[in-house]
């Protein structure tokens, strides 16, 4: 990848995180810290790595995209709205009766949306399935399933671990929002599934470990895949909640936000000033 | 029954006044133990763990764990509360508070926050609208909705003293205050919380009463007498007084936040057909639709469970007496 491109998708990943705030003003609150720890990967996803296409968004061979943490719809949303999937007015409605944007991605209402979560280990079980059908017809299509680290509690992730690697899903990545956080706390203390790489590779996965917002880093990653031929891949992305507002990074209060005016307007000036900076290098 | 009708807010949420209800009684009984799923916070559940440190578990988010891990330590005698959202502790939870817990015969109270439409928006699978259809079925399971901060003490204090599954709603918002402190609830038993004799709406929950007390005031103003009841157990149901206010009233419209199969208006037409009562009745609550993303007041007019919508219920109800 040429420097030009990497610094579009730093910029793009940014606006990203503006588009969240978007969405924060429009509620009052929202996700913040989950949304934010996630979105550098979400954006080399859909602006680097998926075959996906906003003007035909079901069409037959496109990679697909599972938010297995649906409580990060924000970052869903905010790359689906910069690619062009809906308009960006659509961002004001978050949180709205009726709106087309809930707390949790919702696939008969918006395109772009491949499954319904919200209720945390779900994603990983249907990631394996949609892998194994696309497999069977003969389809290129990969399947990319994004987790939380403290999601990886829920035991069904567990049977879907073995499921993957006992069909070979080579055609399914894997990455693991390794913020370290979790509601009531880190997960190394509440309940830590470190080091998870041990874990799935005990299972027969092919895995890696990056930094999660180290654009340059993520993409090299996803550029490498499949890992190794016939085992399911996974991506631990160590990475920090909140990443993009310095001032709730990595705290616990960061999962749930409900700034005041002030507070949004300096996340909003941080965000301008990050821009300003990657534009000028 | 000792009331407080009036006005009155409660100075405390009904999460609030579980917290504190669940560290008195642990203050007393060394055995009862907090276990929790990761959403400790919207319950104060780290108020629990400042006051007893040990007797404070988070498993993380693994919800079919909570449920047999909390059987587990009551097999050796502790008295766990377990607590997570309503969804997970009902649909989640299915199997191991069945046989983990039921039909095992352990001594485990499950607390179901966020039940019903108040989610906001969290949207549609944040929405616990079957939870007591689940968990009604179960053979023994005690099944309470504590619709103010003298109610939720009360059931509290009860599960920790009386060997059991108990399933509890705790709702979120929850804030009209209905019962004077030192009134006393009996499991089993409905409480009469206004008197009338055209009709009777049967409610559970904060929410739901208040939507049914003021839909009594809508129907007093068209000169029709609504008599309320708060079922606070949904199981064991209160069967007398349901076939009482069926006799005396001759119609009923039962009021729950939650859906209208399963739960409550499920249960108390099982009663008025068993005991040969059947009379008029509709059933107020989410009708057949998922749940959706909305504040509440947006929710109870598109689930039709506002008063206006009780009231006309009611006349549905009384036009349709012999
Ligand atoms: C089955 C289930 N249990 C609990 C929740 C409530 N919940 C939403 S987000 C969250 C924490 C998730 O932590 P993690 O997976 O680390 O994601 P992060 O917040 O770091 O993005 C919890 C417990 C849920 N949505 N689903
Ligand atoms: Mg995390």
């Amino acid at each position: 990848m040429n420097k030009e491109e990497l610094k579009q998708l730093k910029v793009t990943a940014l606006h990203c995180r503006q588009n969240v705030l978007r969405m924060i003003k429009a509620n009052g609150s929202g996700h913040l810290g989950p949304a934010f720890s996630c979105l550098d990967i979400v954006t080399a996803l859909y602006f680097h790595v998926m075959d996906v296409d906003p003007k035909n968004p079901d069409k037959e061979d496109r990679d697909r995209f599972l938010l297995s943490a649906g409580h990060k719809g924000m970052a869903q949303y905010a790359a689906l709205a910069e690619k062009g999937y809906f308009e960006k007015e659509i961002l004001d409605t978050f949180g709205q009766f009726k709106c087309r944007i809930p707390g949790h991605p919702d696939m008969h209402k918006l395109p772009g949306i491949e499954v319904n979560t919200g209720s945390l280990g779900h994603g990983l079980n249907l990631a394996c399935g949609m892998a194994l059908a696309l497999r069977q017809d003969k389809k290129k299509s990969r399947v990319f399933a994004l987790m939380g680290d403290g999601e990886l509690a829920e035991g069904s992730n567990w049977e879907a671990a073995a499921i993957a690697a006992q069909y070979k899903l080579d055609n399914l990545c894997v990455i693991v929002d390794a913020n370290g956080l979790q509601i009531s706390g880190h997960t190394k203390d509440v309940m830590s599934y470190e080091p998870i790489t041990d874990h799935f590779a005990g299972f027969g996965w092919a895995v890696t470990e990056i930094d999660g917002n180290n654009m340059e880093e993520v993409v090299a990653t996803f550029d490498k895949l499949p890992l190794e031929s016939g085992k399911p891949n996974l991506i631990v992305a160590h990475d920090i909640k909140a990443k993009g507002f310095s001032e709730l990074e990595d705290q616990v209060g960061c999962h749930y936000w409900a700034p005041d005016q002030e507070a949004m307007a300096r996340a909003e000036k941080e965000l301008e000033d990050a821009i300003k900076e990657v534009l000028a290098q | 029954m000792k009331l407080i009708l009036n006005e009155n807010m409660d100075d405390i949420e009904l999460t609030k006044a579980y917290n504190e209800a669940l560290i008195a009684v642990a203050k007393e009984n060394p055995n009862v133990v907090d276990v929790e799923a990761d959403v400790a916070n919207c319950i104060f559940g780290p108020n629990f763990q400042k006051e007893f440190p040990e007797r404070y578990i988070d498993l993380g988010i693994c919800e079919q764990s909570l449920s047999s891990v909390s059987a587990g330590m009551s097999a050796v005698g502790m008295v766990p509360f377990c607590h997570t959202f309503a969804v997970f502790a009902s649909r989640r939870m299915c199997d191991q508070n069945y046989i983990s817990c039921a039909y095992a015969k352990n001594n485990v109270k499950i607390v179901a926050s966020a039940p019903g439409i108040s989610s906001g928006e969290n949207g549609g699978t944040h929405h616990a609208n079957e939870d007591i259809a689940l968990v009604r079925p179960i053979t023994d399971i005690t099944i309470m909705e504590p619709a103010d901060s003298a109610a939720m003490r009360w059931a509290v204090k009860n599960a920790a003293e009386n060997f059991g599954v108990y399933y509890i709603r705790a709702e979120r918002y929850g804030q009209k205050r209905i019962y004077a402190d030192d009134a006393e609830f009996k499991i089993g038993q409905a409480n009469v919380i206004r008197e009338g004799n055209d009709v009777t709406l049967i409610a559970e929950g904060n929410l739901m009463l208040d939507a049914s007390l003021k839909a009594a005031d809508l129907l007093a103003a068209e000169g029709i007498s609504a008599r309320v009841v708060d079922i606070f157990t949904i199981k064991p149901i209160d069967v007398d007084t349901i076939v009482k206010c069926a006799n005396e009233t001759g119609a009923i419209v039962t009021v729950e936040n939650h859906s209208i199969t399963g739960g409550l208006g499920s249960a108390v037409a099982e009663v008025l057909v068993d005991q040969f009562c059947a009379v008029p009745m509709k059933r107020i609550g989410v009708p057949n639709r998922f749940g959706e993303v909305g504040q509440i007041p947006d929710l109870q007019k598109v689930m039709h469970m506002t008063p206006e919508d009780i009231a006309a219920a009611a006349k549905t109800v009384i036009g349709g007496k012999k």
